[in-house]
């Protein structure tokens, strides 16, 4: 039988993770304001344009608005404050 | 997910190939309920009405109409499920079950710890050997590395350092420059979807009191420390991050050969030039590791001949010009452009001066239209006026800054690379800085600086 030999655990180490909670959610989106958050990633824009006509369609009383941050994968809080501002709910796309 | 916290209901959409980054991002944050909604790859290039399909179609992931899920997400109020306490700790253990060797390699692999080559593996005897190579005490703190700036960072020490320059199959003498590698933060394995890679060049004694290959091959498998120091950050990288794998913690569509190793130095005793390190404000008797972040293109050419400006400015245009080059040159390049009369700095400038392309054709590039035109639009320069320029007007693509040369190489031929890579250091002479105030995890001087972690 080959002999077992004792190794060092190469990953680093991970910090903890804090539970938080998602936001509550309205019942409806009519008289709501829909955030669409183009994150700028190539095109995001057309689809949220897109996204948009299907609200004005399809949830007509939904109140939508475009917004982007200053740039691509860095919190914007000055974005995020307006939204919060007067906004009720948002997409936020596409991409991570 | 930070407007979820702000008290915003928020969907996240994303395509399907991030379903599984997605969720593992979502639970690190604390909110593994976040609701994700999916659409197809690709976004790029798709028309208008295709993407109002998009809109209209099914989600990928969750196979439920894409509308569906978004609005069942904004309205559904939260369940158990979303209630219940998502924190957790990790258990990092500083030893693995015993096993045999061949139960560990076979361990190592499938968990994703090696870069699927050969490896040494870390024994408490081999680690201590590799922990005589520096000063500092095996629980001293480096730094955090992450894969990208959205993911959680992980943090690591010496003796964690130490673990993967020992798979690597690094000496104890070369630590001291990866820890300097590995204490700047800046992890050599980008999850980016674009594949970058994290080239290192080392510059003063050190380079000769470990043997590096600044001559023939200096790019090459040639070089044990040269090979094994520029394995070993990679291995710390993907190992101290928090991982690197394919579809979870790595998202390079094509990847980066790079990604293996990439550590090399400069022939500083044969450049008619000043040495890199030199440049950016350190003395020529400290021992540094400068790091490029790119990796994209490598370009390369022989010379310089009669007709060098076209070529050169062929290469430039050919750059991706996000990722701005840097030139490596053998001496034989660099005391031919000395003949015609230029300094490096002058031909740098020259290099700035010279790659210009239409302003239509500096504007359709992804990565323009996602991170400089944000810039661009609020005024900064040199951004805002290449985006205000006509779409023929000629335009500028690199400031003189963005260009770096260093020379190496074993003059059998006169041979220049241009390889994407942008300087990452924040030497001396950058504003600012100063020679003892560092940044990262451990203030142990300018990033880069090899000499402090002897």
């Amino acid at each position: 039988m080959a002999e077992k030999i004792k190794v060092l655990d190469p990953r680093g180490y991970p910090p903890k993770v804090v539970g938080k909670r998602l936001a509550n959610r309205p019942e409806t989106l009519d008289g709501k304001v829909v955030y669409l958050i183009d994150c700028l990633f190539d095109n995001s824009d057309v689809f949220m344009e897109q996204l948009r006509d299907w609200f004005a369609q399809h949830i007509p009383g939904a109140i939508t608005k475009m917004i982007k941050p200053r740039e691509s994968w860095v919190d914007d809080p000055e974005m995020r404050a307006r939204v919060v501002e007067d906004g009720d709910v948002a997409i936020i796309g596409v991409g991570l | 997910m930070a407007l979820e916290l702000d008290g915003i209901p928020t969907i996240p959409v994303s395509t399907h190939v991030f379903a599984r980054l997605a969720a593992a991002t979502a639970k690190a944050a604390g909110l593994p309920t976040t609701r994700n909604c999916f659409v197809p790859q690709p976004l790029v290039g798709r028309t208008p009405s295709e993407l109002r399909a998009y809109v209209e179609g099914m989600d990928p992931v969750h196979k439920r109409p894409f509308m569906q899920g978004v609005i069942e997400g904004l309205t559904q109020p939260l369940d158990d499920e979303d209630l219940k306490d998502a924190s957790f700790e990790r258990d990092s253990p500083r030893y693995l079950e015993p096993d045999t060797d061949d139960n560990l390699r076979k361990l190592f692999i499938q968990e994703n710890w090696t870069d699927f080559l050969p490896i040494m593996l870390p024994t408490e005897e081999r680690v201590e050997a590799m922990l005589k190579g520096t000063s500092h005490a095996a629980d001293k703190f480096v730094g955090y590395m992450r894969p990208t700036s959205f993911r959680e960072a992980w943090g690591f020490d010496v003796e964690k350092v130490a673990i993967n320059a020992v798979m690597a199959g690094a000496n104890p003498e070369y630590l001291p420059v990866i820890l300097a590698a590995c204490a700047t933060g800046i992890s050599a394995r980008s999850s980016s979807t674009t594949s970058w890679a994290s080239i290192s060049f080392v510059n003063g004694p050190i380079r000769k009191e470990i043997g590096m290959n600044d001559g023939i091959g200096a790019m090459g498998p040639y070089n044990h420390a040269n090979a094994t120091i520029g394995r070993a950050y990679c291995l710390v990288s993907q190992n101290c991050q928090g991982g690197s794998v394919p579809g979870d913690t790595y998202m390079g569509s094509v990847g980066n050969n790079y990604n293996y190793t990439a550590c090399f130095a400069e022939a500083e005793e044969r450049s008619p030039w000043s040495p890199f390190h030199v440049d950016q404000g350190f003395r020529p008797t400290d021992s540094v590791i400068s790091i490029f972040f790119g990796g994209w293109y490598t370009h390369s050419g022989f010379g310089p001949r009669e007709t060098w400006q076209e070529k050169f400015v062929r290469m430039l245009t050919a750059a991706d010009h996000f990722s701005s080059p840097l030139i490596v040159m053998d001496p034989i390049v660099a005391n031919e452009f000395v003949k015609l009369g230029y300094t490096k700095e002058s031909l740098i400038q020259w290099c700035a001066d010279n790659a210009k392309m239409k302003a239509r054709n500096y504007g359709d590039d992804q990565w323009v239209t996602t991170l400089v035109k944000p810039h661009a639009e609020a005024g900064v320069e040199p951004m805002a006026s290449r985006l205000r320029a006509a779409p023929d007007e000629e335009i500028s693509i690199f400031a003189p800054n963005d260009i770096k040369i260093i020379v190496m190489g074993g003059e059998t031929q006169g041979a220049f690379k241009m390889i994407s890579g942008r300087y990452t250091g924040r030497g001396p002479n950058s504003p600012g800085a100063t020679r003892g105030g560092g940044r990262g995890g451990a203030d142990m001087g300018p990033p880069g600086l090899i000499d402090v972690w002897r």
